[in-house]
C-alpha cells in the first residue's frame, strides 16, 4: 500500500521533472503595436491548435510548442503578415488539423453539409409524422357518432 | 411496422458509427504530414559540441539521408534509441540527428551514456527548425531522397517493423534509381 505509493509519487516526479527539464525560453510579454494587433494576435490563437494537447487551442495551451508558435505568430504578425498569410504559414507545417475551423473543401463537404442534409432529412421525418396523425385525427371524430 | 424497426436501425447505425470513431481516434497521433513529397525545410544549423562548425540542407544533397527529431528531455527518445543503433549498424542510411529544445551537455552527456547512433548531430536549441518541419512531438523521423524531397515521416517511437517496412524499402528504392 505505502510502497504502492511512493512508487506512484516517484513516478510522477520522474515524468514531471523530464518535462521541466525542456528547455524554455525567457518568457518576455508580448507588446504590440496597436490594440487591433493585439485582438487579431488573440483572435489568431484561438483558432489555432495546439497539437500537443490536440483539444486545446494555441491561447488555452501552456505546452512548450504553444509558447513557440504564439511567439511565431506574434512575430509574423509584427512584420506585417495577413492572417490568411499566418494561417497557411501553419497549414504548411502542421496540415488542416492546425486549424480549429476546417477550410471547405472537396474532403471536408461531408463535414460541412450533414448538418444541413440531417437538418432536412429531420424536417422531412417530422412532416410525414404529422400529416400521419393529423390524418388520424380527422377519421377519429368522424367514428364516434356510429359508435 | 416500418417504424418499429427504424428506431432500431437509428440505433445500431449509432452503434456502428461509435465503434468506428473509436477506431479512428488512435489515429490522430499520426496525423498525415503535409511536407511529404515536398523539398527538405531549409537549415544551417551547428553541429552538436563543435563550435563554429555548421551543416545545412545543401550540403546533404545526393544521398539519403534520416532526419530523426530527439532531445535529452524525450523519454520516447531513450525508448527507440536501440532502433536507431541497429539501423545505423546496417549502414544503409546517412543518420541526422536532430537535437532540439536541448542544451549541449545534457545532449552530449545523453549520447555518451546511451551511445552515438548519428553520423552527424545537429542543434536545434530554439526548435525554430523543428517548426518548419512541423514537429509537435518527439521523436519525429524523417526520410529524404537524394533530391532533398521528404519521403516519409514516422511519428513517435520508431520501431523495427516501421525500419524494415517502410525506411529500408525506400532506401533500397532510391539507389535502384527509381
Amino acid at each position: 500500500m505505502k510502497l504502492s505509493k511512493i512508487f506512484i509519487l516517484v513516478l510522477t516526479l520522474t515524468l514531471s521533472a523530464s518535462v521541466l527539464a525542456q528547455r524554455s525560453p525567457v518568457q518576455e510579454p508580448m507588446v504590440f503595436q496597436s490594440q487591433q494587433q493585439e485582438e487579431r494576435f488573440n483572435q489568431l490563437a484561438r483558432e489555432l491548435r495546439c497539437l500537443v494537447c490536440q483539444n486545446q487551442n494555441l491561447a488555452d495551451s501552456d505546452a512548450q510548442l504553444a509558447h513557440d508558435l504564439r511567439a511565431e505568430v506574434h512575430e509574423m504578425l509584427v512584420a506585417g503578415k495577413s492572417d490568411d498569410e499566418i494561417k497557411t504559414f501553419m497549414v504548411d507545417r502542421y496540415g488542416d488539423f492546425v486549424l480549429y475551423r476546417p477550410p471547405v473543401q472537396e474532403n471536408t463537404y461531408l463535414l460541412w453539409l450533414a448538418p444541413l442534409v440531417l437538418l432536412l432529412g429531420g424536417a422531412f421525418i417530422l412532416r410525414v409524422i404529422i400529416k400521419k396523425r393529423a390524418a388520424l385525427l380527422v377519421t377519429v371524430p368522424n367514428d364516434e357518432p356510429g359508435n | 411496422m416500418i417504424s418499429r424497426i427504424l428506431p432500431l436501425l437509428g440505433f445500431i447505425l449509432l452503434v456502428v458509427l461509435l465503434f468506428v470513431g473509436l477506431n479512428i481516434a488512435d489515429r490522430k497521433t499520426n496525423l498525415p504530414s503535409p511536407l511529404i513529397d515536398k523539398p527538405v525545410p531549409a537549415f544551417d544549423l551547428p553541429v552538436l559540441a563543435s563550435p563554429g562548425q555548421k551543416m545545412s540542407r545543401e550540403s546533404l544533397l545526393g544521398k539519403p539521408y534520416l532526419v530523426n527529431f530527439w532531445g535529452s528531455w524525450c523519454i520516447t527518445c531513450r525508448a527507440e534509441h536501440p532502433v536507431v543503433t541497429e539501423l545505423a549498424k546496417l549502414n544503409a542510411v546517412y543518420i541526422v540527428g536532430m537535437n532540439f529544445r536541448d542544451e549541449t551537455e545534457d545532449a552530449v552527456a545523453w549520447l555518451k551514456k546511451w551511445g552515438n547512433p548519428y553520423d552527424v548531430s545537429l542543434t536545434d536549441f530554439d526548435g525554430r527548425v523543428s517548426i518548419d518541419f512541423g514537429v509537435y512531438a518527439a521523436p519525429e523521423t524523417f526520410l529524404v531522397d537524394p533530391s532533398g524531397t521528404i519521403v516519409f515521416k514516422h511519428l513517435g517511437e520508431l520501431t523495427w517493423e516501421v525500419v524494415e517496412n517502410e525506411i529500408l524499402p525506400r532506401v533500397a528504392n532510391m539507389e535502384s534509381g527509381s
